[in-house]
This record gives structure tokens, C-alpha cells and sequence, in this order.
């Protein structure tokens, strides 16, 4: 039997995707700026193979962690804007399903732009990164950020300049993500066999800031 | 109004936002069943006191509990009680009138099917059932506005609370809410509903209190040879 946490996370993460199906913002804005940026950098790094070689991690995440930000706000906005983080706090619901609830659709959404990514890099970079090990760092990573995200855009949503304010305040916290994630992913695509402690840093800090999201979400929502 | 049949009991409440103070010092209870209109102009801190009263908004000062249970250290035990018609729809654009229902019935933990019953009923009561499936982003502000009534009272609260809800209606709206408001009150529920609109009073309320500002200036009977010249006042 479903409890009443699982159902609100449920409930909440089925409505986003409803939500995005219906109105094709989110995603198509996040998909279409990570492409145009994909192929910015596969463009600029052209005429030099080794520097486009060594830098491909490092596109990738900074792709995917700009494309993200642009969803969260988004994603946190159409909360914000109709009144509807009062109308999920008004119900009888733990604010951490909230959070989880939000976290998965935010997740899902920057996932679903990872995966469009990958093979379009395989393509345009010329190095496989539909490897399995390269597809889960990237889904761990994702979910990382989006739970940092998640937090700090229900912060920065409530405040005039929060299309600015997101990425000031998220950057310098994510930066752990980001070194984390870059080393594992460019380990694993050239074969060095420290992916593995790198992998293991990066799931050892998306667990330390998911928990400190799911204690933190109270304070933020609540006056 | 104290005592076992009060099922709000204000205490010394104040709000102050930054140095403004909001609300100064209010003391009043309800007792379980009343219908009271709060009254005030713009500014007054009627929506402030809606939202401490629904334990949105935590007081800078002085208790609120609502039956029994002290907001906002037990607002988790009563939220399931209290219903809340903002000035805002509180409704999501991009789903239907039934999708939207559906979802905060999920959230309120209302059985799938009793929730598809309730949906039904209150969407014809409100007038919208032939428009249930139609996404909210096309509703005028008065459809909206009905339909976060039928939001409010989906889950069937004690306490039910509206901040100007004749904002946006028409007259048949207005009186369709009236309506809705007499039924809700006929079974039971405690009703509070902010208006500045004093030509806009439902029949069924039986106490005003009119808020100036953040005191309470008047805290008695709906009599309006009595009320206009306080709330003029007030207003001034």
C-alpha cells in the first residue's frame, strides 16, 4: 500500500510531467538552448581535435548544468506565479514530499535532455559517450544538481531578480558537482580507471546534499 | 466565545513586516459554525490575518489556535481542517478543472472515486461542469475564481476561509457563490470572508469584524446602520 508520502511525491512529480506534456515549455527551452550550445562548442573546438577531446566532459556538464538552470526557474516560476506553492502548503502534506516531488520531475525533465544529448556528442565529438558507466554519472549528477536546484530556485523564485539570482547563488555550491562529475566522466571516456573514485566522490555528495535539502525545504517554503 | 465551542482563539496576535506592523494586538475567538465577514479597506491587514489563520504566515507575536491546536508548531495536525480562497486562483493553468480537483484531492488524501463524486458535485454547484474539462489558462477570472472555491471545499474543511471572494464575479457568479457559502455554513463550517465591498455582504453571516489599521475597530452583529459609519472611519 502506497503511503501518503509516496502518493504526494507521486502525485506532484505525475502533475509537472502533465503540466510540461501539455505546455512543451520547459523542455523544449532547456532542449533547444543544450543542443545550440552543444553545437557553439563543437564549432569552437573544431579546428583543434585534442583540446575538443579533452574538453568534451567539461562541455557536457557545463551544457547540462546551464540547461538545468533554466528549467528550475521555470519549473519553480510556475509555482510561484499562480500562487501554488501556498496551495501545496495549505495541504496536509510533508514539505520533504514537496521537495521529492518536485526534485523527480526537475530530475526527469534535465535527464530526458541528458539523454538527448549523449548521442548527439557521440556524433559530433566523435567519442562514445553511450556508455553505460558515462549514462549513469551523468543520471547521478543530474540528480544531485537538481536537488541542490531545487532548493536554492524555491529560494531565488520569490525575489525580483530571480533569473539572475539562481545561478549566482547555485554555482558556487555546485562547483563540487561539477569537478566531481567532469573528472568521472573524462576518466571514463579515456579509460583511466579513477573514474571510479571520482563516481564514488560525486554519489557521496549528491546523498550529502540530498539530505541537507530534504531538512532544509522546511525553512525555505515557511515563512 | 471562548471556551469548548470556539474553534478560534486569537491572543495578542501581532504581524509586523520589517518596522510596519501588519496586525497589532488582536484578541477575538470564533466559535464553531459562525459565518464573519472581516471587513476593512485595502490595507487594513485582513488577507495578513487570513494567512496567519491558515498557517501560511507565522505571527511576530501572540497565539492563534484553531481548534485546539496552536499554529503554526501544529499546523501539520489541523491543515486538513481549514480551506483557503486566496486573492490569488491557486490553480494550475495548464491542467483541466477536473485534473486540478483530482490533484488536490490526491494531496488532501480523498479517495480516488469519492474524489471524482465531490469533483462532480461541486463543479455543478459552482456552474463549471460542463466545463470540466477544459484547461484553466482559458477560464475568465470569475470561472477561476469558482472553481478555487470548489478547490477550497473539496476536502470538506471546518473552517473555511475566503479573502474577497467577489472580486472578479459577476452578479450571477456572486450569487451562485452565496449560495455555496449558505449551504457550506448549513453544515456545520465555520466561515470567514474578507470583503471591502460593503454593498456585497452575504445574508447569512451573522458577525463583522472590521479591521483598521491592524486593530480590530468593530467586533459585533451585521448591522450595517452601525457598521458604515465605523468602517468610513476606518477607511479614512
Amino acid at each position: 500500500m502506497k503511503t501518503a508520502y509516496i502518493e504526494t511525491v507521486l502525485a506532484i512529480a505525475s502533475k509537472d510531467l502533465r503540466v510540461e506534456l501539455r505546455s512543451r515549455e520547459l523542455l523544449s527551452m532547456t532542449a533547444i538552448f543544450a543542443l545550440l550550445s552543444i553545437l557553439v562548442f563543437s564549432f569552437a573546438l573544431e579546428l583543434d581535435r585534442t583540446a575538443r577531446e579533452e574538453a568534451v566532459s567539461g562541455v557536457l556538464w557545463v551544457t547540462l548544468i546551464f540547461a538545468s538552470l533554466l528549467g528550475l526557474n521555470r519549473s519553480l516560476a510556475q509555482e510561484y506565479d499562480q500562487g501554488n506553492l501556498d496551495a501545496l502548503l495549505l495541504a496536509p502534506v510533508s514539505r520533504s514530499a514537496i521537495f521529492v516531488g518536485k526534485l523527480a520531475g526537475n530530475a526527469l525533465f534535465t535527464g530526458l535532455v541528458g539523454f538527448l544529448l549523449l548521442p548527439l556528442m557521440t556524433a559530433l565529438y566523435g567519442m562514445n559517450m553511450l556508455d553505460g558507466r558515462l549514462i549513469l554519472t551523468t543520471l547521478t549528477g543530474i540528480f544531485g544538481f537538481c536537488a541542490i536546484g531545487t532548493l536554492l530556485a524555491t529560494m531565488t523564485v520569490q525575489t525580483r531578480a530571480r533569473e539572475a539570482l539562481l545561478p549566482i547563488a547555485m554555482l558556487p555550491i555546485a562547483l563540487p558537482f561539477l569537478l566531481t562529475a567532469v573528472r568521472a566522466t573524462k576518466g571514463i571516456l579515456t579509460g583511466a580507471s579513477e573514474w571510479q573514485v571520482w563516481f564514488q566522490l560525486l554519489l557521496g555528495i549528491t546523498v550529502i546534499y540530498l539530505v541537507l535539502c530534504l531538512l532544509l525545504y522546511k525553512y525555505v517554503v515557511e515563512e | 466565545m471562548t471556551g469548548e465551542r470556539a474553534i478560534i482563539e486569537v491572543e495578542q496576535l501581532s504581524k509586523v513586516f520589517g518596522v510596519l506592523p501588519a496586525l497589532q494586538r488582536l484578541d477575538f475567538s470564533v466559535a464553531r459554525g459562525e459565518f464573519v465577514l472581516l471587513l476593512g479597506a485595502n490595507g487594513s491587514g485582513k488577507s495578513t490575518l487570513l494567512r496567519l489563520l491558515s498557517g501560511l504566515s507565522k505571527p511576530s507575536a501572540g497565539t492563534v489556535r484553531i481548534g485546539g491546536w496552536e499554529l503554526p508548531r501544529e499546523a501539520m495536525e489541523l491543515r486538513a481542517q481549514i480551506g483557503l480562497v486566496a486573492h490569488r486562483p491557486l490553480l494550475y493553468e495548464n491542467l483541466t478543472a477536473r485534473e486540478n480537483l483530482a490533484f488536490f484531492g490526491r494531496l488532501y488524501g480523498i479517495e480516488r472515486t469519492e474524489c471524482e463524486t465531490r469533483s462532480r458535485d461541486l463543479l455543478r454547484q459552482v456552474g463549471l461542469l460542463r466545463r470540466a474539462d477544459t484547461l484553466v489558462r482559458s477560464f475568465s477570472r470569475g470561472m477561476k475564481q469558482r472553481l478555487s472555491i470548489a478547490r477550497a471545499v473539496l476536502h470538506q474543511p471546518d473552517l473555511l476561509l475566503l479573502d474577497e471572494p467577489y472580486s472578479g464575479l459577476d452578479q450571477r457568479a456572486a450569487e451562485s457563490l452565496d449560495a455555496l457559502l449558505a449551504t457550506a455554513w448549513q453544515e456545520g463550517r465555520t466561515i470567514i470572508l474578507s470583503t471591502h465591498q460593503l454593498e456585497r455582504l452575504p445574508q447569512t453571516a451573522g458577525r463583522a469584524l472590521i479591521l483598521s489599521r491592524g486593530r480590530v475597530a468593530y467586533d459585533g452583529a451585521v448591522e450595517e446602520d452601525e457598521m458604515i459609519p465605523i468602517y468610513q472611519a476606518a477607511s479614512a
